[in-house]
């Protein structure tokens, strides 16, 4: 029964991640362009090698043929060859996600830590000053494109992960700051408060169990918003990571390294909605 | 004691500049290849040029042939063969000796048909196969199937490999070898200790140990990184950064003078694209193209967007060119009035402000380019207002590079199209895709069956002459003429030719950038890292 | 509170008013060159500087502002209709329907949408004049912007549907329709009107991302997007501060519509 759930669950996943993945590539199969290529415009190519050029596309113009090698090599393992970078996919793949995870980790840590920082005292102390100024700090970020702050701290010279930084910060004290802000008013809290229990105490031990699980799903939701952030991130300031990657695959089409970056964000984008429902539901379930 | 000797004789009488040392500046994107016979993309070009030993080779600075690997050529039976005589005593970076062999096996795996080499397509003037005798294992022959018209100058593209190097493409024999890459990171050339070529005191070439090439994309960074003096060069800087640049730190900025990219715009001429009948009736029309180019501001294009550092197009060929440059060809001078003049002839008129033609529609037409190329969105506003002053009202439309090429050359849907033109070669031979009618490079109406107007069948014919003749003097004779139909019926109308700008650190010396490619490292063997005011001084 | 929704208000009614009357208060036209005052510093006949081709910064920032400040609600508008329709249904429905609404909308979530710009944009035809290119970009944007709306409407559709309420119509024998349109839509209204109000500046902030990397509004009409390309210049922001005008605008503007959103909204 157990296992049976989980198991359709996965397949669910697994299903939806790859029609989304081949969905987002066929938008780029059907655009114009796909069959173009700069090196068209080279004068020294003679009529031969731009046929050739041409006819390099050809394994690509069947969609369906495509697809059923691509998913077949996917089993193995194998995600094809990048055509416009001229390296395998998983490589550049590998080798990219790793500034993508540094440049989002560090984001997300900046981030949180600011969030919190700011949403606990405002929750635990209650000072009304402190809390509209923490408010409009936030609310001044939230209002800021993250790709102008991105070009702005990268043009000053300064660490662009900041960016990702400021835009979660926001949404993390906003959500944080109320949650814990409910946590502090529950009666059994209220109750440590009144039998005098030390203000470390009372917060790890009442109301961090609380809070923890939709702080959790929060945190699912901000990896979500952080990754959106990449691709305009990494295009501005030059960042090799994943984000770049699938803006330049589309430009030159390259369709294997874009149908596995669409399933790769397909995977994402649904953990993390599914962590923004388990927050909705925990948030519910709180209220009640 | 004798190599102390000249190590004491180097310190005294040269520069007293420090030997060795790592020359760092960008690559802007990853080299697509390390094969050099493959090489398209401007990065793969780069590694090529510092590691790849070439037969002859193109001074960027005269402009003139220097024997390297060969010592001697010769050109015989009307530029259908050519003899060489090969440098003694030459050996690879991995210690394989040099000989006529590896010349051999160079060009027989350059010209394999299946290889679709942009280096080996140039030379392929007509089907058939390349032949290659070794005479001697000092001397070889290369024999095509047809005449091929500026043939020593393409040996300046063919880095020779080795046959019998088991290292093979890895074994070179320019001054310098692929040590590292790094993908998305640098790539890192190390000195060859085997490299041929020595200075006037018998100290063997390069001077430097290594060049570290940084891979960024983004140039406001490499500027930056320029700044904060952690690179020593930037070979091809636009014009916004070096107006800056300039301001900062004059003598770090070189302007070398036009360089051989133009920017141009052209009409759709094609007769099956899908446009209606009136449209492509004006922009069959030369009066009508003339007038569009009388109309267009060239001398505030150069001052507004290339901040002086260009010059008004005349043609075809950009005076970067010094041998096939025509002097006397001039820029289309801005005069709207003339403009609307020839239009009159054309039967157009204006009417409430708005151009219209003979049969009263209103001039109007779009004007696509791609996007992500500041200048040229720029430089596309600025004819928009131009056009505008004579009644003629255009859309500026970007797309992306692939939409764009698809457009302009496979279904023909546009009106008209501003692109750059990079020449790769100084020879106008390597132009004979875009001026044969029948070429698919032909841009503003390829692959015609036959030439559709006379104009166009003269320049056939006089790109035919000059590609079957061997003297350089008569070849010029015929492609002057061509560059004067060019201005005359101006399919293409030429803008500007953009100058060759590039900055230099005060720390590397014997620099001369050239106007054209590879600007600033042409002679990278000879480059050197020294304290930064002698530098200064040396200027 | 009240007071800074109250000023919120104003802020917005006088933006919005100066930016309908452009064309009255901008002292010249957006796309008009004056070549020799390139990139020239604020003074009394450019009031904001010139950008790069001399035109006027000022005249730039009202258009701009215009055309950023009407589109947004509509494409907010075209979202959110969207939303209720298929999100408020398919909660309404449950079961079957509501899981493969669900999927869709899972899937429509994880698909790049960045690339549908690149193709929109080179789909056009090219005589498109730069207005409806605007207008099209917006649309599309609207267009894609119904799945997280229609996720939040459906689970509140959902718990409706299961409220006292309405077990209580149905018990009455209400007819599916009249329940739909009587008893679930106004009392989602709610929840609908903060959708609505929370994706306008998401348009006005996504328009302004698209514009940095190019897939905004096509030259020479100006928007919040390609004013704010200017800032990829650092030096030159930092020779002239005028250059940060349209962001200040900008910030202005969506921290109105901030203030004005529905306070328990702070979950999404």
């Amino acid at each position: 029964m157990w296992i049976g759930r989980i198991g359709r669950h996965l397949a669910v996943f697994v299903l939806t991640t790859v029609i989304a993945g081949l969905l987002g590539a066929t938008l780029m199969r059907f655009g114009p362009g796909f069959e173009a290529d700069e090196q068209q415009l080279d004068p020294r190519l003679d009529a031969q090698s731009i046929q050739a050029l041409r006819d390099s596309h050809s394994q690509e113009r069947n969609l369906l043929s495509f697809y059923g090698h691509f998913l077949g090599r996917l089993a193995s393992g194998d995600l094809g060859f990048s055509r416009s970078l001229a390296r395998p996919v998983r490589e550049l793949l590998s080798e990219r996600a790793k500034v993508t995870l540094q440049l989002m980790g560090a984001g997300l840590a900046g981030g949180w830590i600011l969030g919190l920082a700011l949403a606990l005292p405002a929750a635990i102390f209650r000072a009304r000053l402190f809390d509209v100024a923490s408010t409009a700090i936030s609310s001044l970020f939230l209002c800021v494109p993250t790709a102008v702050l991105a070009l702005l701290l990268f043009s000053t010279n300064g660490p662009v992960r900041f960016a990702i930084a400021l835009l979660i910060f926001p949404k993390v004290f906003r959500y944080a700051r109320n949650l814990l802000a409910d946590a502090y008013t529950q009666p059994h809290v209220l109750a440590a408060r009144a039998r005098g229990l030390s203000g470390a105490r009372i917060f790890f031990c009442h109301v961090m169990p609380s809070a923890a699980p939709q702080l959790l799903a929060l945190a699912g939701v901000s990896l979500g918003v952080a990754f959106g952030a990449t691709i305009p991130i990494e295009v501005l300031c030059d960042f090799p990571g994943i984000g770049q990657l699938a803006w330049k695959a589309a430009l030159a089409r390259d369709l294997p390294v874009l149908v596995s970056l669409t399933i790769v964000v397909a995977a994402l984008t649904q953990l993390t909605n599914s962590a923004s429902d388990l927050a909705i539901a925990a948030c519910r379930r709180g209220r009640q | 004691m004798r190599r102390m000797l000249i190590a004491f004789t180097i310190a005294t009488t040269s520069l007293l500049a420090q030997w060795g040392g790592e020359l760092r500046f960008c690559l802007h994107s990853d080299p697509k290849t390390f094969n050099p016979l493959m090489v398209e993309d401007e990065a793969s070009e780069t590694i090529r040029y510092l590691t790849g030993g070439v037969l002859i080779r193109v001074n960027r600075q005269s402009q003139e042939l220097e024997p390297e690997l060969a010592t001697s050529w010769k050109i015989s039976r009307r530029g259908q063969s050519i003899t060489f005589q090969l440098r003694q005593g030459v050996v690879f970076s991995d210690g394989t000796p040099f000989s006529a062999d590896d010349v051999a096996y160079t060009m027989h795996a350059l010209m394999d048909p299946s290889l679709h080499s942009t280096t080996g397509d140039a030379f392929r003037s007509a089907s058939g196969t390349v032949e290659t005798q070794v005479l001697a294992a000092d001397r070889v022959a290369i024999v095509f199937p047809a005449p091929v018209a500026g043939l020593e100058r393409l040996f300046d593209q063919v880095p020779i490999l080795s046959a019998r190097s088991p290292k093979k493409e890895a074994a070179v024999l320019g001054p310098f070898v692929l040590a590292k890459y790094s993908p998305g990171m640098e790539v890192l050339l190390e000195r060859n200790s085997y490299y041929w070529k020595t200075d006037a005191s018998g100290r063997r070439l390069p001077y430097l140990d290594a060049i570290r090439l940084d891979i960024q994309q983004n140039r406001d960074i490499e500027l930056m990184r320029f700044s904060r003096g952690e690179l020593h060069l930037i070979n091809n800087i636009d014009a916004e950064s070096f107006s800056r640049l300039a301001q900062q730190a004059p003598s770090q900025a070189y302007d070398a003078g036009p360089s051989l990219e133009s920017e141009m715009m052209w009409f759709n001429q094609n007769p099956n694209a899908p446009l209606p009948e009136y449209e492509k009736a004006w922009f069959r029309s030369k009066n009508f193209r003339r007038a569009v180019s009388s109309a267009i501001n060239r001398a505030d294009l150069c001052r507004v967007i290339y901040f002086g550092h260009a010059q008004p197009a005349a043609g075809p060929i950009s005076p970067a060119n010094r041998f096939w440059f025509r002097a006397q060809l001039k820029p289309h001078a801005y005069d709207p009035k003339e403009a609307l003049a020839g239009l009159r002839q054309d039967g157009f008129h204006l009417k409430d402000g708005t151009l219209r033609d003979r049969e009263g529609h209103p001039v109007e037409f779009s004007l696509i380019t791609n996007s992500g190329n500041k200048a040229r969105e720029r430089m596309g506003a600025m004819v928009q207002q131009d056009l505008a002053a004579i009644g003629i009202k255009m859309n500026l439309v970007t797309l992306d590079f692939r939409s764009l090429i698809e457009r302009i050359s496979q279904n023909f849907r546009y009106e008209a199209c501003l692109l750059g033109l990079t020449n790769y070669d100084l020879d106008p031979n390597s132009q004979m895709n875009v001026w044969l009618s029948s070429a698919s490079n032909h841009q503003w109406y390829p692959n015609q069956p036959k030439p559709a107007t006379t104009w166009e069948a003269e320049v056939d014919r006089l790109m035919e002459a000059q590609a079957s003749t061997v003297v350089r003097e008569k070849r010029k004779e015929y492609f002057d003429r061509v560059q004067e139909i060019a201005s005359d019926e101006a399919p293409f109308i030429y803008l500007v030719n953009k100058n060759s700008l590039s900055a230099v650190s005060p720390k590397l010396q014997n620099v001369s950038p050239a106007m054209i490619r590879p600007q600033t490292y042409w002679n990278a063997d000879s480059l050197v890292l020294g304290p930064a005011q002698l530098a200064r001084n040396a200027r | 509170m009240k007071r800074a929704r109250n000023v919120a208000i104003v802020v917005l009614a006088a933006v919005f008013a100066i930016s309908l009357l452009a064309n009255f208060f901008a002292p010249a036209p957006y796309a008009m060159q004056f070549r020799d005052f390139i990139s020239s510093p604020a003074s009394r006949r450019f009031w904001l500087g010139t950008d790069e081709l001399g035109r006027d910064r000022w005249s730039r920032l009202l258009y701009g502002t215009r055309i950023s400040l009407l589109l947004a609600p509509a494409a907010a508008l075209l979202s959110t209709t969207m939303a209720v329709l298929i999100g408020g249904v398919a909660g309404y429905l449950g079961g079957w329907w509501d899981r493969v609404v669900l999927r869709v909308i899972d899937i429509f979530l994880s698909i790049p949408w960045l690339f549908l710009f690149l193709i929109v944009r080179a789909l056009l035809p090219l005589n498109t004049s730069p207005l409806t290119s605007v207008i099209v970009t917006f649309t599309v944007m609207g267009l894609l912007g119904w799945a997280s709306p229609a996720r939040i409407i459906r689970a509140g559709a959902q718990s409706l549907r299961g409220s006292d309420l309405v077990l209580h119509a149905r018990a009455c024998g209400c007819p599916g329709t009249r329940l739909l349109l009587v008893h679930i839509v106004p009392n989602l209204k709610p929840v609908v009107f903060a959708q609505f109000w929370i994706s306008i500046p998401t348009f006005i902030l996504g328009e302004a991302s698209l514009g940095l990397i190019g897939l905004g509004v096509a030259e020479p009409l100006p928007s919040w997007g390609n004013l704010l390309r200017e800032l990829a210049n650092p030096r030159a922001v930092m020779s002239n501060p005028w250059i940060l005008a349209p962001l200040v605008v900008l910030v202005v503007v969506v921290s109105c519509f901030q203030l004005l959103l529905p306070q328990k909204e702070f979950a999404s």
